[in-house]
Formats: C-alpha cells, structure tokens, sequence
C-alpha cells in the first residue's frame, strides 16, 4: 500500500527519463524537435507562399473521436503556426463555446511530424515487414485499377472489402468516395457495427427499437443521481463539453457515484463516490440492484405494467413457459435456481453487498436518477448483456422518458438532425461484423449468419482485396495483433491490400500499395459530432496538402477513370461542388440552414431549441399515440426475437449475467491472474497521436497495476515490466497506482504494436493480450476480456 | 501596491486532461520537457480487501500550476542581471529574453518550479501572463482552452472576493513564501 504516488516535481524541471528510454527503445519522439525549426515542412512551405500575414481558418478534427470541437488555425506563410478554439461568441450555459482538448491542441506536432507518409509507396519485402519502394501516383494507381479488376472478374463483389477506417470521419473522406466507387463497379463486401459500439448498437434496440435512448445533457442538471456506468467522459471526450455538463449537473446537486475498475480521471474530478467492479460483471452489479429493488417493493410497478413485456410473469409474450420472465429470474425462480442477491454479485464484482444495496436504494427513490453506460463495460465477452442490464434498471425505476432521467443502453442522442451524405450506391447487401473480416479471409464462400453475415444467405467468394484508408484497426486496433498479422502475411489469402495513410502504422506495415493521405487541415471537409451537440461543422482548408499527398477524391476520381469510370464518378464535380451538394441537399430538410457560402464563412451551424430534448418522453406521455419502435409497442425487457433465435445459454431473453471466458470466474486464473482491460487515454484519440512528443510527455504509456499487485510481484514504480498471456508478450514501464483496483491491470488503448525480433511488443499494444472471438449477438470485439500475468523486466 | 492580475484554479472541478498545459505549450513553441503551466497528478491511499470484497480507500486530484506572478517573487530577487522582472501596472512577472544569461537562478529559487530552462535557447522562459492576448482584450490562453471552466483569472482582489483567499493546496508550497498571486478552490482529497 503507499501513501503518495505523485508526479509532481516543483523544484525540479519536468522528468525527460521516461522519454529518452522510451525513445531509444522503440520510436524516436522526433517531432518536437523537428517542428519549430526549418525543417522540410518548413523549406516546402516558404518554397510555395511568399510571407503573409497570420490569417485565421477556422476547422474541426476529423479523426475518429467522441468530440466535435471548433478549431482555429493560424496560418502564416501556408503554415499553422497555433491553434485556437472557438472564442468568437460568448461562453454562455446555452451555447457553451465547442472547447477543443489536448489533443486537437497539439495537432502541430501531428502535422508537421517529420515521419508523414510523402510519395506513394509499394511494397518490396515481405508483407508487414515494412519495406517500402517509392513509387509514382501512376503507378501505384494502375496497380490497384489493375487488381480491382482481376480480383473482380475472378472473384466478384463479396471478395473486395472496404475495411473500417475511421481515421477520416468527414463526410467526403476517402473511404466514402472509395465506397462509391466501388459501388459503381459493381458492389463490395461493406460490415455493419463498429469497434466502439458494436454490443450496444445491437443490444439496445432490442429493448427500445432504436440506439437513440440519450436526452440532450442539459437534463442532467434536473438529475438526483447520475451513475457512471465504466464511463470516462472527461477523458474519452464523449461530446465536446460533455464533462462540463456533468460539472453543472454536480453544481446543480446531483450525487454521482462512478462504477469503474479504475478511479477515472472524470471520477477523480466529479464523483462522490467510486465503487471499483471487476470488468465483465457488470450485470451481476445490475442484477442485485435489481433484487434489492424488488425484494423491498420500490419498483415502478406501474411503469412496468404499462409500457414493459416480460417484467413479470403476467406480462411475458403468449405462448412463452412459465418461469422466463426478468422478476423469476432475479428471484432465483427460473431455471438457474440462484437468487441474484447483493451477496451473489458481492463474490462476483468485489463490491460488498452493503455497498450494493445502498447504491439500490438510491438509484430507485432518488427520482429523477441517469445509470449511463460507456462503451468500455460492452467491450466484453456478453457485453450485450451489460447494455440490456442497465436498460431494465431504469425501466424498473421508471426513470424512461422524464426530465433528469436516462434510458440507459447506447444513449445516442434522440434529437438528431439531417446532414445529407455523398450517395454510395451499392448492389452489393452482404454486409459482416466489422469484428468478422478475419473470417471473410479465411472461410468467405459458405459463410453464413452464424459468422456475423447479413443481407445474404452465404458470401460467394473469400474476401481478397481490402482497402484500409485511414484506420489502424487492421492491425493495432483489431484483437490479437500478432494472429492477425500472421493472417495478413499469408498473400495467398488475402490478395491484395491497399492503405492510405499519414504514417507509417502497424497497419499500414501491411500494405502492398502504401498512399500518402492528406492531412484534416489540408482539405475541405463536414464533420458532425457522433455523440452529443445539436451543431454540424464546416472544415475550411487551412494549408496546402504537401509533397506527393493526396485528397481522397483526387486520387479516387483517378482510379474511377481507369476503371472506365470517371464521369459517372464524378457526375462532372469537382470536391467544392460536392460540397455545396452537401450543404444543399441538407438545407432542403432543414430550412433556414445556412448557404454554402455562409457555412463556409462561420464553420458552424448550430441547431436551437427553446427546450431539452428528452428521449421517449413522447412514448411516455402519451403511449396510445406512440408506441416504442419495438414488435410489441413495447420496451422489450423479455424480447421475443431474442427468444427465437434459441440459442439461451450465450444469448438469453432476457438481460441476464453471463460468466465471461477468461473473466474473473475463469479457471484460467490460475495460471495468468489478472484482468486486463485497455482504458482510453486523453493523449490518444485511439491509435492516433501515439508517435507525437507533446502526447507522450502528457501521458506515458504505461501499465496501470495496483499497489497491491506491484508488491506481490516486487514491482517499482516506472520500470520496465512484462505483460503476457498465451498470445502475445508487451514489454512497456509500470505505473503502480490505487486509481485501478487489485487484480485488474489496464494497458491503455492505442499505442503502436512495435513487435522486436522475438515478437515482444515494444511499446505496449494492447491488442497483443486480445484475444479474437466476436461476441454472440452482435460479433463485437470482447477488447477488454483479458487474463494476464505481469513479470518484472 | 497597484493591480495585481492573478490565476484562479478551481481544482476541485479539474478532470487533469492537460489541455491548459499544452494549450500553452502550442502558444509559446514549448518543446519536450517545457512546461510553463503544469498538470500533476497526486494519488495515494490503498484498499481494504475482504473476503471476495475491495474496498478503497483513494484519493487522488490534479494541481494545474503555470507561474503565480507571487507579490513576493523571489526569482525577480535572485535574478543577478535583473532579467526577471515585476511589471508595475499589472504585476505580472517577465523575463526579459535579451537580458537573460541563463545562469537559472530563477530556476533554483521558485518553489513552484516555473521558469523552464530552454537547453538550446540556454535561456529561461516562463509563462508571461499570455501578456499579448491580454493586452489584444483576450483571456490568457490556458484560460480560454480549459474545457471544465476550472480556470480564470483577473484582479487577485476581485477574484478573491469571488472564490476566496486560498492560495495553497496540498503538495503546493506554503503561500506565505512568495505571496502568490493564486487563488484556488481545493479538491476535497487536497484540502
Ligand atoms: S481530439 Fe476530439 S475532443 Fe479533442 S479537440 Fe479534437 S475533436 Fe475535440
Ligand atoms: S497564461 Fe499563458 S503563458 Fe501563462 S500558463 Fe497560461 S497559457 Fe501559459
Ligand atoms: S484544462 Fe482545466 S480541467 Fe484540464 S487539466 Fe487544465 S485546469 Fe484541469
């Protein structure tokens, strides 16, 4: 046990130790120091622009993040020299200014990185080895054209897959124009899901009808109690100000209690109380909450009879036996004989009982009270468990549809708002887990519903040609990197692959043609915030794209000409045009939007709304007239559909807990004892950001363990330790600290799988320890389902 | 004693995401290792494990510390060639980069650990007060990024009257050394 854990050095300057090992260990933090000297950004740029004044672009991120934030770019002689935030309007309660984070904050040492990708590149050496010749744009274009129709005609549409990429989430990124091309050519192989998301997307309808169960978040400020269900917003950023809101509603006197293997940085800040759970038991948690809840009468029973199926026996579907519903279950009456007390979820969560039954209590008499769910808890084996869990919770407390209340599950925001899209027109409807694509490679033709296929009975062909265009979960973002890799080198398999990208990640290591991306303050673009805000942004183009990078619609209308093409592409526009299409198209569905040119000019367009939007308060107030997007009208705490698939062990009616493989129930323990998770890092926005100077010097990658399990394996604080399960050996420094609780480990997410020649990884991926094996219903990835054993050196 | 601008912190509301840091670190072309305002985090305590249960017993909170422009500012004293300097008008301390000779007295004396020692530059730097967007009508530039609201500034009195005097937190130096131009609204595990 210690008594200070502290990074604080008043008297002495900030430590570079950790730097300059990690730096010679693996990758060189080099940007910091090329950026502000006339480096080759530099020389190309006074090379292009003769000497300017500072002028001010005003853009947003594009990369895959949980924040939309206005950013501003001063530029100077076609370079960015600062960057700003929105500071032109009053920071007020109703229109808090769209705050940018660290990250988009030090986006100069992304920019001007001395390893950007420059010249397209095709592979020389083996596949993922990472050696690379410089090639032409002609080439490398009359390669993929040349590959695309082979693979094409001998294979047809089900072997080319565009992989998830969301490195470029603006409307006109390259993936979007990538998938319109191929569309026209005759269809490819699209997925459904996403890495984020993927229990939660499929789970929540299944008890609402729809993923659009979040109130706008001024609500919270009406809430008694908010339970942070593994949900980290201050760090995750989910929704530009989002940990502000939860400021206020604090403010405002709502008591939050955080539910989290680690004391988040949003806890440290916001939480009254942590109550540390060990990862994938997050049901059990739910489910005794829900004994207590029922066992002492404070359900909202006439909440459950009006507008819920299955809650008790009287309200399951006809024609289903008895002993099924959500109440049986709980109370020990159905199959499984076990009653769901706080003393059985005690010996699974960690959580003593008293804590259980007091976080009860309130949860179902502090009225109005938000249970809302991260992503981090469904990122487990059952995590479609989890997500149902909670949403029963607040039904059962009729804590749906009312102001301060919180329907539980996805939580994307109910209020939403039309933005009009580049039209992707593709005769191809198989679709796969985004999770599954190592299938399609290995076992495409046959492949069914069994391994995540929809939209057809069966794939016709084994998936052979990949584009991967601005993403990094090929490799480091998906499960087990090194049997991914291994996967990956196989050229008889996959074919052929093409990454287009700004650096060299582990992904992009694989690449056959390697193209040079061009950077988010190099083009035009619209972005829209995925979580929370009523707003949607124009990118104004800030500095030139440099050396041989490329816009995504230049390069695709290229290809779109060798493949015959071009016109139909095109339809004759350049990528302005189809911007203004964009701005066009979505006025026509929201009058009063702004003109291309005014969009342009302030960036922003904001969506006002006299009220708070309040998810299914009209489904609440008046059910008669609006029944819930469910079969039944209903919110489905019993889902029929669910019922049919039969398949009950792994994928239940009912929202029920499921021991997770390699959980804490896992006999595996014995031999790797701890729990590994990947908690997100404030420095990262995923993978990107993990090569930059001022991200490492504002949060190292390291391995969070306890002092608790430091001590039992001799640990010292900063050294160099191994993590390590029957897949794959990290090798990163050791951070022992009380935030995370004894027998959980966190490695956090997105740093560069950096595998040395006996394969250990360098830097400390944390899908090195991930293990591929989609879950049930929504083949997800179970990133944070781990055991591991943790060595000094 | 004229107007005195000072830094309010409130670090009970601060989630440690460092955007104040490198807001500044973009401002001022900081490299590695150059922190005019700093983000530490403080952790401790440990947990009671009983029987299958974990109970904490943790607290942790995060001190966002730039330069005080302190009433008493023992750098501006240390300084042998009068780089450091204390602005009259507003209180804000400088150092001068054509009079500094990087000798980093500064660096020794300040028990806050603000003047940052530039390896390359072999000069001293520190935060200035943002004394050019100030003097544009804007908020210096940590204030303006702080995406929790948990920074602001002004005149000392005023900012006092607003939040109070407190000047010290835990693992942060006495205030009576240096009369920092500080008021912060201490973290409850910091108190
Ligand atoms: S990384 Fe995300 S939250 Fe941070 S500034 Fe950029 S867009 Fe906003
Ligand atoms: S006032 Fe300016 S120089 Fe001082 S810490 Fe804030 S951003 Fe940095
Ligand atoms: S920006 Fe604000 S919340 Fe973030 S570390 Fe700085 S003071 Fe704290």
């Amino acid at each position: 046990m210690i008594e200070m854990n502290t990074d604080i050095l008043w008297k002495t300057q900030y430590s570079r130790r950790r730097f300059l090992k990690l730096g010679a260990a693996t990758l060189g933090f080099s940007a910091a120091s090329g950026l502000f000297e006339l480096d080759s950004f530099g020389a190309w740029a006074s090379a292009q622009a003769p000497m300017a004044r500072e002028r001010i672009v005003r853009t947003s991120g594009s990369h895959n993040c949980g924040g939309r934030c206005i950013l501003q770019a001063h530029v100077r002689d076609n370079r960015v020299v600062r960057i700003t935030t929105e500071d032109d309007i009053p920071d007020t309660d109703k229109t808090p200014q769209l705050r940018g984070c660290l990250r988009c904050r030090s986006y100069r040492d992304r920019l001007y990185h001395p390893e950007r990708l420059k010249y397209p590149m095709k592979r020389v050496g083996k596949r993922g080895e990472g050696k690379f010749e410089q090639i032409t744009w002609d080439e490398a274009l009359d390669t993929i054209a040349g590959q695309t129709k082979r693979i094409m005609d001998q294979y047809g549409p089900d072997a080319i897959y565009m992989q998830y990429a969301p490195g470029n989430a603006g409307r006109v990124s390259e993936r979007v124009w990538m998938s319109r091309l191929l569309g026209l050519y005759g269809g490819f192989l699209s997925y459904y899901g996403s890495y984020s998301t993927a229990a939660t997307q499929m789970a929540t309808p299944y008890t609402f009808g729809t993923t659009a169960t979040g109130s706008s978040r001024d609500n919270w400020a009406h809430s008694k109690l908010i339970i942070l269900l593994g949900w980290n917003p201050g760090e995750t950023i989910h929704g530009t100000n989002t940990a502000y809101y939860l400021k206020k509603a604090k403010q405002a006197g709502a008591r939050i209690v955080s539910i989290d293997p680690i004391y988040s940085d949003t806890s440290v800040a916001l939480a009254d109380q942590w109550i540390p759970i060990r990862p994938t038991t997050d049901s059990s948690l739910l489910d005794a909450m829900a004994y207590v809840i029922i066992t002492e009468n404070l359900q909202d029973q006439a909440f459950l009879d009006k507008y819920c199926v299955g809650f008790d026996e009287a309200h399951l579907p006809p024609g289903i036996p008895a002993g099924q519903s959500f109440k049986s279950y709980i109370l020990g009456e159905s199959e499984d004989q076990t009653a769901k007390t706080p003393a059985w979820a005690e010996a699974v969560t960690g959580i003593p009982r008293e804590t259980i039954i007091k976080l009860a209590r309130e949860y179902a008499t502090q009225r109005p009270g938000a249970l809302i769910q991260g992503y981090g808890p469904q990122r487990h084996a059952y995590g479609e468990q989890v997500v149902r869990s909670g949403t029963v919770l607040a039904a059962l407390t009729g804590n749906i549809g009312v102001k301060g209340g919180w329907a539980s599950g996805t939580g994307y925001q109910a209020r939403s708002h039309f933005v009009a899209a580049i039209p992707v027109p593709n005769p191809s409807k198989a679709r796969i887990s985004v999770f599954c694509w190592p299938d399609a490679i290995k076992r495409g033709t046959g492949m069914g519903p069994e391994a995540s296929v929809k939209g057809v009975k069966q794939l016709s062909a084994n998936l052979k040609l990949m584009f991967n265009l601005g993403g990094n979960c090929l490799v480091n973002q998906h499960a087990d990197n090194n049997g991914t890799a291994r996967l990956l080198q196989d050229e008889s398999l996959l074919e052929f692959l093409v990454v287009s990208e700004q650096f060299l990640t582990a992904s992009a290591k694989f690449a056959d043609i390697l193209l040079p991306a061009d950077n988010m303050y190099e083009r035009d673009d619209i972005v829209m915030p995925w979580g929370y805000g009523d707003y949607v942004l124009f990118m104004n183009k800030a500095v030139d794209t440099v050396f041989e990078c490329r816009n995504g619609y230049d390069w695709i209308s290229d290809l779109a000409d060798r493949l015959g093409l071009k016109d139909k592409f095109t339809e004759g526009r350049t990528i302005d045009q189809w911007l203004r299409y964009l701005v066009e198209e979505t006025a026509k569905k929201n009058p009063g939007f702004y003109s291309y040119e005014e969009f342009k000019e302030k960036s922003v367009y904001r969506w006002q709304y006299p009220e708070s939007s309040i998810a299914f308060q009209k489904q609440i107030e008046d059910p008669g007239n609006n029944p819930f997007p469910t079969p039944s009208g209903k919110i489905e705490i019993f889902s029929q559909r669910l019922w049919d698939m039969n398949q009950l062990q792994e994928i239940p009616a009912i929202p029920k807990y499921v021991k997770a493989w390699e959980g804490p129930e896992d006999p595996l323990r014995a031999k790797y004892p701890l729990q590994c998770i990947g908690h997100h890092y404030k420095r990262r926005v995923h993978s990107i950001f993990d090569n930059t100077g001022w991200m490492e010097e504002a949060g190292a990658q390291e391995v969070w363990v306890s002092p608790v399990d430091a001590a039992q394996r001799d640990l010292q604080n900063g050294e160099l330790v191994t993590v390590y399960n029957d897949r794959g050996v990290i090798s990163l420094p050791v951070k022992i600290t009380p935030r995370i609780m004894p027998g959980v480990v966190s490695v956090p997410q997105g740093a560069w799988w950096t595998p040395d020649e006996q394969g250990v990884d360098r830097r400390g991926c944390i899908n090195t320890l991930t293990k591929y094996h989609p879950t049930p219903l929504a083949f997800g990835n179970a990133t944070h389902t781990n055991l591991v054993q943790i060595s000094k050196g | 004693m004229a107007k005195q601008i000072a830094f309010y912190v409130e670090q009970k509301f601060c989630v440690g995401c460092k955007t104040c840091q490198v807001a500044c670190k973009d401002k001022h072309d900081l490299k590695v290792g150059q922190l005019y305002r700093r983000v530490s985090e403080t952790a401790g305590g440990g947990f009671e494990i009983k029987g299958a249960t974990v109970i904490p017993a943790v607290y942790a909170f995060w001190t966002s510390i730039s330069c005080n422009h302190c009433g008493q500012p023992v750098c501006v004293e240390n300084c042998p060639v009068g780089a450091v300097q204390k602005q009259a008008a507003d209180g804000i301390v400088y150092i001068d980069q054509e009079k500094c000779v990087g000798c980093r007295k500064c660096v020794k004396s300040c028990p806050y650990g603000a003047p940052q020692y530039n390896r390359e530059t072999r000069k001293t730097g520190k935060c200035d007060f943002c004394r050019d967007e100030l003097a544009a009508g804007k908020p210096p530039v940590c204030v303006a990024a702080c995406p929790l609201r948990a920074l602001d500034y002004g005149p000392l009195n005023v900012l006092q009257r607003k939040y109070g005097k407190a000047n010290e937190t835990k693992g942060l130096p006495a205030g009576g050394q240096t009369q920092p131009a500080l008021v912060i609204a201490p973290h409850r595990d910091a108190l």
